[in-house]
């Protein structure tokens, strides 16, 4: 193939969505972070909603989200992305508004605002990563630690006894009224990123709606943290996380 | 009306866009009063009940970093647990208002007034160095003006403000004049106004980022040398303070907010036995009028501060004095609201001797 034939519109095969920046990730190799970026990027711009999209980046890996995703964004402090989300939502209606946060973030100092920001059914979308360990720290348990697994901070494995249960979060926001939306979803291969794509842009059509809020879960790697392969994370997180909390829609109204 | 609904009314009327609170005495007849006012009705204002002072305060965050009128009210415990909000706040430069009626403490404490706040409003309060813009109402007149005045020095600064309010002023009941109606602004005057406001990026302009965040130290040194110049211009621009009876002054009394209120009868009683002390009241809690006071401390022979806490604001003071006269204290604390007998008292027995 000569040069021109490749940069023959007509051959094109994929472009990377204008609405990612061409900074480079901090992301580690095989980190979930960069596949869900892309996807709500090309969401983004698929939707033509680039110009109305207000993103809240959390505290953890993804608190640079706002130098990949080329919208407006604020960093909230640790765990209040939903009250910001909240507050930006009911004072621009018109707006898609979305939270993107770890476990840390959202399942264990952000619980409250996570909780009644869902049950209020504040119309934005809750993106949630959920790789079972604090990775911007490094690797401590996160409230969605596996029992039995290791950590830095439960170098033996998580003892129920010692310290608590998983805490399955997603399955308790699909209890409350004000969710529309509440999905598990992956992006460890093709047909489970197809899927998730999905389902972000239903996250955002729901906001649009004004249906109530939408939690997108995404069950993620975090070879770094867990100390394997980017491969070998995908094949423990099929064996050991999807069957804590497998993968599919909790609720759609 | 009270002090705390005149606040609300006054909230409404200067364009607010967005109250957001959570109760606790002795200032819930802010949220009340706007509830009751039904704004987004009328001028769209939104007034909504948070989980925790905590999502209120983030709730003013993200508010603010859209460029609206935000604002947040609670007493001294519930502002203790906005801090970590604030200090965020004025790292990325957000304009809002926050309102402390304060009550005593330490701990859930009291729910009567208290003025033991003052550390926390004037020198901080949460991590970092930074500095909020304090007003000290001594009125239920100054509780609505100051709210618009918050309102227009935190957009001029870029900086948080804060009404350091107590007990009484926002419980006692005067006559009051609320301020003219102001429209609340559109998007695209907000967007003039505030072009690092995130409401959306248009193709035409880079994204806005509200953030606090820094990992380059040298970074984050000049964001922090740039905050301070800010501060500095702030002392230099918006020192406030009222003085009473001080043109043949011989002794001064300093005091803010409610104590000013009573410290200007105890003047009239020492007057009537002859005493020449005269009143200093700070409007501006931060920036504080140290040129003034340090002036006085050329022309009177001592100073007394009185305040509702165990001599807080008296370090500031003394810093003004610089030594030159005495400066000493007189306060109540934990509810209690000093007498005018009783600073006449200190008065004769700690200045006049």
């Amino acid at each position: 193939m000569t040069t021109n034939e490749i940069i023959n519109p007509a051959n094109l095969v994929y472009r990377k969505t204008p609405v990612l920046t061409d900074t480079p990730m901090h992301y580690c190799p095989g980190c979930s972070h960069g596949v869900v970026h892309k996807l709500l990027a090309e969401v983004i711009e698929e939707m033509g909603i680039q110009e109305k999209a207000i993103g809240i980046a959390p505290v953890g890996c993804a608190v640079f989200a706002y130098n990949y995703i080329d919208i407006d964004w604020q960093q909230a402090a640790h765990g209040r992305a939903p009250a910001l989300a909240t507050a930006i939502k009911r004072l621009m209606p018109d707006k898609y508004v979305f939270t993107y946060q770890g476990d840390g973030d959202l399942a264990a100092i952000g619980t409250a605002e996570t909780i009644h920001a869902c049950n209020r059914g504040e119309n934005i979308m809750i993106i949630f990563i959920n790789n079972a360990i604090y990775g911007m720290t490094g690797g401590q348990m996160a409230p969605t630690t596996l029992e039995g697994m290791k950590t830095s901070t439960t170098p033996y494995g998580r003892n129920v006894e010692l310290n608590g249960h998983p805490l399955n979060i997603t399955k308790l926001l699909a209890e409350l009224d004000g969710t529309c939306y509440v999905t598990r979803q992956s992006v460890h291969n093709v047909a489970a990123v197809r899927k998730a794509k999905k389902a972000i842009q239903k996250g955002f059509e729901n906001s649009a709606a004004r249906k109530g809020t939408s939690v997108i879960e995404f069950v993620s790697t975090c070879n770094s943290g867990w100390k394997l392969s980017p491969g070998a994370s995908n094949e423990w997180m099929a064996e050991h996380m999807f069957k804590a909390y497998p993968l599919g829609d909790l609720k759609n109204v | 009306m009270k002090g705390n609904e005149a606040i609300a009314h006054a909230a409404v009327r200067c364009g607010c866009d967005g109250y957001f609170g959570y109760p606790i005495t002795p200032q819930s007849e802010i949220m009340e009063t706007l509830m009751a006012l039904k704004p987004w009705e009328t001028t769209g204002m939104v007034v909504l009940q948070a989980e925790s002072e905590v999502a209120a305060i983030n709730m003013v965050y993200g508010a603010a970093g859209c460029g609206k009128r935000a604002m947040t009210s609670s007493s001294s415990p519930g502002v203790s647990l906005k801090q970590e909000g604030i200090s965020y706040i004025a790292s990325a430069e957000l304009p809002c208002v926050i309102v402390n009626v304060m009550r005593g403490g330490p701990g859930l404490g009291t729910i009567q007034p208290s003025q033991a706040d003052y550390y926390q409003a004037v020198k901080g309060g949460g991590h970092g160095d930074y500095r909020l813009i304090v007003l000290a109402p001594a009125s239920v007149q100054e509780m609505a003006d100051f709210t618009v005045l918050a309102f227009d020095l935190a957009f001029k600064y870029r900086n948080p403000a804060m009404i350091l309010a107590d007990g009484i002023t926002g419980q006692m009941m005067e006559k009051v004049i609320l301020p003219p109606f102001r429209e609340r602004r559109t998007e695209e005057e907000i967007r003039q106004e505030c072009p690092w406001a995130t409401l959306g990026k248009p193709a035409s302009r880079p994204r806005n980022i509200i953030t606090s965040l820094c990992l380059q130290s040298e970074e984050m040194e000049r964001i922090n040398l740039h905050l301070q110049a800010k501060y500095r211009e702030i002392e230099r621009n918006e020192v406030r303070f009222e003085e009473f009876d001080t043109e043949d002054a011989e002794y001064l009394i300093v005091a803010f907010g409610t104590c000013a209120r009573i410290c200007q009868k105890a003047v009239e009683m020492a007057r009537e036995e002859g005493i020449k002390v005269g009143l200093l009241r700070p409007i501006t809690l931060f920036p504080f009028p140290t040129e003034a006071i340090k002036q006085y401390a050329a022309r009177v022979k001592g100073m007394l501060t009185v305040e509702m806490n165990a001599g807080q604001m008296i370090d500031d003071v003394r810093l003004a004095v610089n030594g030159r006269v005495p400066v000493e204290y007189y306060g109540r604390l934990g509810g209690i609201v000093p007498t005018p007998d009783e600073v006449l008292n200190a008065l004769k027995e700690k200045i006049v001797k």
